[in-house]
């Protein structure tokens, strides 16, 4: 298909990108924006790599094409600080030590605050069903349910 | 004390020789001094020059080159805290930098640059200590000339060295000073009494970047003018192209070449050199490839599998044999056991997806790459091009994870890059294996067949045992095959029974290794993944059999002299009784305990069925590691470890071949542990000691899934040999 | 143990009977009840094979998942359905489904992606597809159909977007066209307005 400019909001600012219209957003996100954050870890909305917020909902980056965004804004890892639970978030993955490669610790981050903005005290089945779909082959599942749970006990 | 003469040195100081302006400690030894250090066994005695490893900048900060690939298991942060805290750093200003392919930076005991076997403390233990000792000395030595007093009389702490008259001096300020003083021949390591760092619970150096998505991955390298590369490989291993229609690929806006590259395995690819790498993609699947399929074997799993069962019924190459091979035939039949097992091809699947990075020049090149073999991958690079190894410049990249695929004798992901920058020249090509290509890529844990027939005695012990195992030879045909293999049995697929410590006195081992058009790879724990499930399955058997309790029954049959096994068994049995005393309603106990790579690990879990599935509550962790440098990073590899180990029994935990092609593609039908799958909760204990560090990245993971069907079996009373776990 | 298991098997019968009393009792005019039912019943057996189609009842199951596929299996990445159909925080069927397909990554979408409701469940907790009787009893009781009256049901049928997503479920994954209903979306509706106007029969069986 031809290619086609989007105005795209990403961490409060705009940008303007000129691609495919099925490029998907998570190469949009690292091959034109260098925002490298964000992983490739299947490219079928298996694992939970690529996931950043748009809209305010967690969103599978590798499978959105970039034409399906719209006006919606986008939030990636980098700028996820800003937001009071995306820190206090970061702050208990460090504090518990969670990762150990890292590589999927930006989804599971993604994943874990769209979780707790709407719900702050969330049990064990909870954070299952939430974290469901998020791979971490280092397997830091425990810490990182004990460090949605901290997270969530921040004031 | 310090043998002057003996040290031929140029020691000069590069000032402002670093790109942050700093001040390298720099100092060159033109030879090697013995080392008046009790050395450890096997360790090379060299003396390693301070200077390759430690950079002081003016700021106070301290920067340690780690020697090792760090893709998860905590070693840029481990070997850092054994520097500084011989050298008295002050940690808050310590930061760690991964090492680019360099002798210097080779393995002291291995002899190449590489993570594998959980060697990395192990072996650089003394090396780490000694460098930061011997830093130390010199900052002290040159406080003491500034001061005009004895070494002995300085003390350091926290980056500082104080003199007898409340002198002090930051290492900052001394490092110019240090970088003239010859570097000590021995030096005094600290008493584990007098460690400040290591044994403490430390958080990792990399926490903060890998949570706020600005630590670089080799996939996320960026370098001017780079275009990404993808690969069409043959859909039967070794095959190549028939015909290749890339009239639409190169139709596309942004790909800039196609092009027909060799594999490793004989056959031919089709490499897309892209401007992105969705483009890259996007030509990849528009790609007319008619496949030349009948000049290659096509293996099947379940052609396989009736292979390897017949096999598994005739002795092998014999790995071990002990005692008298008649005792088991004359036994009653109510008295023998016979259990024959089976285990599927796994992908290590780490979650980032296979990469490397290559530029071309003429008479040089450089590389960016998360490797675990940077002084294999470099010389194949290196064969390719053309080129002398030093003109390969290596840099070592973060990786996200590897359990083995990024440590390959044949370096194919690196030649496969190689072979595309050769034709751009001055282009740099980063080559990324999709996830398909990953898990459709082989370099599996071999599949396996198991048969063992068990002799029980009177006290219900096994008195005889003769196994046989079906496998291909993972390093049959690299150069480790020169000390792994011996008598046609690669002792990769054989750890784990034929060194067994539980005492057998008829025992027999052979093995057979089939060889199948499927390359094969060591998975986290290697053989132990197979090995350690069937013996500790089997044992849970007989003990079961015996009516007698599964721990009690073990620590009967151990050797005596199994110290490591013995205190985990025991530590694991103290911390998980309070639990097993009490499990809930349709809750099962299970155990598990195993010694490899010099590690023992004993493991209890509580299990219930939930959706037809294993649910793991908790498990209990006693692992013997010796002295433990870091116990957080310690803890969380056992952790983690767990959860790998656990890949074993998913329902979609298995590579299959269908005449010659795999049949799972991805994550949907290769499908890791999730979270849910994984233990609620995980507590780990170490057993306390001073005995030289070895590793724990892989120990924990054999006795995860044995544990868990050892629960299973109670619930359900049937026994579990054919993995992945397709039913409960 | 056997007695038991008559008492359920009677109940089984009294409520298909009364079912069927009741299907039977919506008719309005006595002699020409029998033509109508079975002419309303051949509708319904169109509607069903829709019904029962992978791209209908993949969302109308009795679990906690939705499937996917021509093979109707569980939903990967462990998706789960969630309070009100749409998934949980941090994994909502949005989380992938957009407003329409991804045709480029193989994920289907249309405004307002979820499961139909429990109430709504065309298969067993063993994923297995329900009877054509149980299906049709399940979308004729306003209790469990969002309270929908014949009209409200071919309005539904014949108009709403999710619905109508099943004709145009764009490509899977390896760049395949889904296959689609044996039904056109026009005979759908068209048969729905037969099978409404017959006054919704359903099977006995």
């Amino acid at each position: 298909m031809a290619p086609a400019t989007y105005e795209l909001t990403v961490n409060g600012q705009k940008r303007s990108v000129t691609a495919d219209p099925g490029t998907p957003l998570l190469w949009i996100l690292r091959d034109e924006l260098k925002l490298t954050g964000t992983k490739y870890g299947c490219g079928i909305a298996a694992c939970g790599a690529c996931t950043v917020h748009v809209g305010g909902v967690a969103t599978r980056s590798c499978v959105v094409p970039v034409s399906l965004i719209g006006d919606r804004p986008i939030v990636t890892i980098e700028a996820i600080s800003q937001d009071p639970v995306g820190r206090a978030v970061q702050d208990a993955w460090v504090s518990h030590d969670v990762v150990q490669c890292g590589y999927c610790q930006s989804g599971q981050i993604m994943s874990a605050v769209a979780l707790l903005k709407r719900n702050r005290k969330p049990t064990d089945k909870n954070i299952e069903e939430s974290m469901g779909g998020n791979i971490c082959r280092c397997g830091t599942y425990v810490r990182i349910r004990e460090a949605i749970k901290m997270a969530g006990a921040q004031p | 004390m310090r043998p002057a003469q003996q040290i031929t040195r140029r020691a000069f100081v590069t000032a402002s020789a670093t790109a942050a302006g700093g001040l390298l400690v720099s100092l060159y030894l033109d030879r090697p001094l013995r080392a008046q250090q009790v050395p450890v066994p096997g360790q090379n005695p060299r003396i390693y020059p301070p200077d390759a490893f430690i950079e002081l900048r003016p700021d106070g900060k301290i920067v340690i080159q780690v020697n090792r690939l760090e893709f998860g298991q905590g070693v840029q942060t481990a070997l850092p805290m054994l520097l500084a805290d011989e050298m008295d750093a002050d940690w808050s200003q310590v930061a760690a930098e991964l090492a680019p392919a360099a002798d210097i930076y080779r393995d002291p005991v291995r002899g190449i640059q590489m993570v594998g076997g959980s060697g990395s403390i192990a072996t650089s233990f003394q090396q780490y200590r000694e460098l930061g000792a011997r830093t130390r000395a010199m900052l002290v030595a040159a406080a003491a000339e500034r001061w005009k007093v004895a070494p002995e009389q300085c003390r350091t702490e926290a980056s500082v060295v104080r003199g007898p008259a409340g002198q002090s001096a930051t290492y900052a300020e001394l490092a110019e000073g240090a970088a003239r003083i010859p570097v000590p021949a021995t030096v005094q390591l600290k008493k584990p009494a007098d460690f400040r760092l290591v044994g403490k619970r430390v958080r990792r150096l990399d926490s903060r970047p890998k949570c706020d998505g600005s630590q670089r991955f080799g996939l996320d390298l960026d370098v001017l003018g780079m275009k990404v590369a993808l690969v069409a490989h043959p859909p039967v291993f070794g095959a190549r192209p028939k015909t290749v229609d890339d009239t639409a690929a190169r139709g596309l806006t942004g790909v800039a070449q196609v092009f027909e590259i060799p594999t490793v395995s004989g056959g031919t690819a089709v490499a897309v050199v892209a401007d992105k790498f969705w483009t890259a993609k996007q030509a990849r699947d528009q790609l007319k490839i008619e496949w030349d399929l009948a000049a290659v074997e096509r293996p099947d799993s379940a052609q396989l599998w009736a292979t390897y069962k017949q096999l598994a019924g005739t002795p092998g190459n014999v790995a071990v044999t002990r005692g008298d091979q008649t005792s088991l035939d004359a036994l009653a039949s109510g008295d023998r056991l016979v259990a024959e097992y089976e285990f599927p091809f796994l992908a290590h699947s780490p979650m980032e997806p296979l990469n490397t990075t290559v530029r071309f020049d003429e008479g040089r090149a450089e590389v960016w790459a998360g490797s675990q073999f940077q002084t294999v991958d470099q010389a194949a690079i290196a064969e390719v091009l053309g080129l002398k190894p030093e003109q390969v410049t290596f840099h070592t990249e973060m990786a996200g994870g590897g359990f083995g695929r990024r440590a390959t004798a044949d370096s194919h992901v690196q030649r496969e890059a190689a072979e595309i920058a050769k034709r751009v020249p001055g282009t740099p090509i980063k080559l990324i294996w999709t996830r398909e290509d990953d898990v459709q890529g082989g370099y599996y844990r071999p599949m396996h067949a198991h048969r063992v027939e068990v002799g029980v005695g009177p006290s219900g012990l096994p008195v005889a045992w003769r196994h046989v195992v079906v496998g291909q030879s993972i390093v049959t045909g690299t150069p480790f095959a020169a000390f792994m293999v011996r008598n046609g049995v690669d002792r990769t697929a054989v750890e784990g029974v034929a060194d067994t410590d539980y005492a057998i006195p008829n025992f027999h081992v052979s093995v057979h290794h089939p060889t199948p058009n499927v390359p094969v790879l060591w998975w986290r724990s290697v053989g132990h993944t197979h090995t350690a499930f069937v013996m500790e399955t089997l044992i849970d058997e007989l003990a079961a059999r015996a009516k007698m309790d599964p721990i009690a029954y073990r620590r009967r049959l151990l050797n005596p002299d199994a110290k490591k096994l013995r205190a985990a068994l025991d530590l694991m049995e103290e911390k998980s009784a309070p639990w097993r005393a009490k499990l809930a309603r349709n809750h099962a106990a299970g155990i598990a305990c195993h010694e490899c790579f010099g590690t023992a690990v004993a493991c209890a879990v509580d299990v219930s069925i939930e959706n037809k599935r294993p649910r793991i509550h908790r498990a209990t962790v006693a692992i013997d590691a010796g002295l433990v440098v870091n116990p957080l990073s310690v803890e969380a590899q056992c952790q983690g470890a767990l959860v790998f180990g656990l890949s074993q029994l998913m329902a979609n935990g298995a590579i299959t071949l269908k005449d010659g092609r795999v049949e799972q593609s991805n994550f949907d039908r290769y499908t890791p542990p999730y979270i849910v799958d994984a233990p609620v909760a995980v507590d780990v204990h170490i057993v306390p000691s001073i005995e030289n560090p070895t590793g724990c990245g892989e120990p924990p993971v054999p006795v995860i899934s044995p544990a868990v069907v050892n629960a299973l079996s109670k619930l359900t009373g049937k026994r579990y040999r054919t993995l992945p776990l397709l039913t409960v | 143990m056997s007695r038991s298991r008559m008492g359920v098997g009677l109940a089984w019968f009294l409520l298909t009977v009364s079912v069927a009393v009741f299907a039977t009792s919506a008719q309005e005019s006595p002699n020409r009840t029998a033509p109508r039912r079975a002419d309303g019943l051949a509708a319904w057996q169109q509607i069903h094979s829709v019904l029962i189609h992978p791209r209908c009842i993949n969302c109308h199951t009795a679990v906690d998942y939705p499937q996917q596929g021509d093979e109707r299996r569980r939903h990967y990445a462990n998706v789960v359905r969630g309070p009100d159909g749409h998934g949980v925080p941090g994994l909502q069927c949005a989380t992938c489904h957009q407003e329409s397909n991804a045709n480029s990554t193989g994920v289907p979408g249309s405004h307002d992606w979820h499961l139909a409701p429990l109430s709504m469940a065309w298969q067993d907790r063993n994923d297995k597809p329900l009877s054509s009787a149980a299906i049709c009893r399940a979308i004729t009781d306003r209790r469990t159909n969002h309270n929908m009256d014949g009209p409200a049901l071919l309005k539904h049928n014949a108009e709403d977007t999710l619905v109508g997503w099943a004709w145009e479920p764009g490509r899977d994954i390896h760049g395949n066209t889904r296959t689609v209903p044996p039904l056109s979306r026009a005979e759908f509706a068209e048969a729905t307005r037969q099978w409404v106007e017959a006054g919704m029969p359903c099977p006995q069986l």
